[in-house]
């Protein structure tokens, strides 16, 4: 087994319309042994600004842990947040660092950008970006996620249409992997807020 | 790779002991092996033998499904309780959530399915055949103790050669209730208690903590549904549905199958969490 399938995780980002949608699943486990169902993969890095790391929990830990540090420093330099562009670009730059001995993690990066423009991005574990106009996933689900919301994604939504459709998707396809789900945790951004939720899922 | 069969070489030099003219030329006969990619491959070579094709390994990794499982039964004072998941993985995914694992042998007897889901499959339907001419040709119906041996001493017969099976053969028979366990390297045991499969550590926590012998059949089926709903929230490997089955004097009858996806809110709902923090509307001064 993978070490990237060693702890277990679902991941998703959807762009809307002015708005968008980064979710995950809430298992923590040891290969099959669930440990912990309130497991968070997904931080805020500003009040625009979401990561969701992926993979090998020590090491999404870790990574968030460093990339915190560097996105304060840049604050305290800058007296500013930093756009969604330039933080993707530091966690690039900052996995690469560790080219031959990676961090074991996928990370996703959502957030708003200048004039409320939604950003979303992915990267393996060695930095290399892709960014998407629709949505991203990543972690042991992401086959099912990429199927359930190519068939569930449509242009432009609303934020209560984005949370619907991101939550089903995301549920639906947890259901067919056995190392993530447990339930759902997610977070629809606005320009004027941030709604967080918790979603109940099958707990098997 | 390269085959050495200077083991096979006789002492003796094939031509003169120097002759001069064919130095160099007399290297022990030798051929090229075609190498095989499989990471196995040096598993098998530390393991201390060859593989050359690979297929026992292939063979072994083609019964996977089904081997994330959580099965038990249990003997107590009304006969025997039977209950099991229903989900099939293939590796992380999830094949299916709709699995039988508890085959119905004859009107008096189950078998319970833990490893590969045809090896069971196929082996239970055979022991049924050889469970019915038991019957016609003895004019009474197998012993509980009989049906076991015969599928053990089947699987027994295949050991080594790759199956996978590991199962619970439960029933009524003329002493009473009756439960073994059975699987695919030969082993045989009696007992009142049992779990198989990567979610019954789980399940034994529960069952060894509830269990009585003189419990009414009713709260015997609740410890098998709790045992495998357990056993279904800590395994990612079982999940679906929670099937429990008895077995009495009347033969077995299925008493319950409960998605466990709504069980676990049953057993735990959702409670309202406290307000921490409460927005209030500021009165315009």
């Amino acid at each position: 087994m993978s070490i990237f399938e060693y702890n277990g995780s679902a991941l998703v980002a959807m762009v809307g319309k002015n708005c968008f949608a980064i979710a995950s699943d809430r298992r923590l486990g040891v290969q099959l042994q669930t440990v912990a169902t309130d497991f968070k993969r997904i931080s805020q890095v500003h009040d625009r600004l979401f990561i969701g790391l992926s993979g090998l929990a020590t090491d999404a830990q870790t990574l968030y842990q460093r990339l915190m540090f560097r996105h304060k420093l840049y604050q305290l330099r800058e007296e500013r947040d930093m756009k969604p562009e330039t933080f993707a670009s530091l966690v690039s730059a900052i996995l690469y660092e560790k080219r031959f001995g990676p961090y074991f993690t996928q990370p996703v990066i959502a957030g708003l950008g200048d004039e409320d423009k939604p950003f979303i991005c992915t990267m393996d574990s060695i930095g290399a970006k892709e960014l998407a106009k629709d949505f991203v996933v990543a972690g042991t689900a992401s086959e099912s996620l990429y199927g359930a919301c190519e068939a569930m994604f449509k242009p432009d939504m609303e934020p209560e249409e984005l949370f619907e459709t991101v939550s089903q998707a995301l549920l639906s396809s947890v259901d067919r992997d056995c190392l993530s789900g447990w339930g759902g945790h997610i977070f629809v951004v606005t320009p004027t807020e941030v709604q967080e939720k918790i979603l109940k899922g099958r707990m098997d | 790779m390269r085959l050495d069969t200077s083991g096979l070489e006789s002492h003796a030099p094939l031509f003169g002991e120097s002759s001069g003219f064919l130095d160099g030329v007399s290297a022990p006969p030798s051929f090229e092996v075609p190498t095989t990619n499989d990471y196995e491959m040096d598993l098998s070579m530390a393991m201390g033998y060859l593989d050359f094709d690979g297929f026992q390994k292939e063979a072994i990794q083609m019964v996977k499904p089904a081997k994330g499982t959580t099965t038990l039964a249990f003997i107590f004072k009304d006969g025997v309780m039977v209950a099991a998941d229903s989900r099939a993985s293939m590796g992380g995914y999830i094949s299916s959530q709709s699995v039988k694992k508890i085959i119905e042998i004859n009107p008096y007897m189950l078998g319970t399915m833990a490893g590969g889901a045809a090896d069971c499959q196929f082996w239970h339907r055979n022991l049924g055949i050889k469970c019915r001419l038991h019957e016609l040709a003895n004019k009474r119906r197998i012993s509980v103790t009989g049906a076991s041996k015969l599928l053990a001493n089947i699987l027994y017969s295949y050991r080594g050669m790759g199956l996978s099976v590991g199962t619970m053969i439960a029933g009524w028979d003329e002493t009473g209730p009756g439960l073994y366990y059975v699987d695919s390297e030969g082993g045989r045991l009696k007992g009142m208690r049992f779990s198989v499969g990567s979610g019954s550590p789980y399940a034994y926590g529960v069952l060894d903590d509830g269990y009585r012998y003189d419990m009414s059949v009713e709260e015997a089926a609740e410890l098998a549904r709790r045992a495998i709903y357990h056993a279904t929230f800590r395994d990612g490997a079982s999940g679906g549905v929670a099937s429990v089955y008895h077995v009495g004097a009347n033969g077995w009858k299925k008493l319950s199958g409960d998605d466990v996806g709504e069980l676990h809110y049953l057993y735990y709902p959702v409670v309202a969490g406290a307000v921490e923090q409460e927005m209030v509307e500021v009165a315009a001064h």
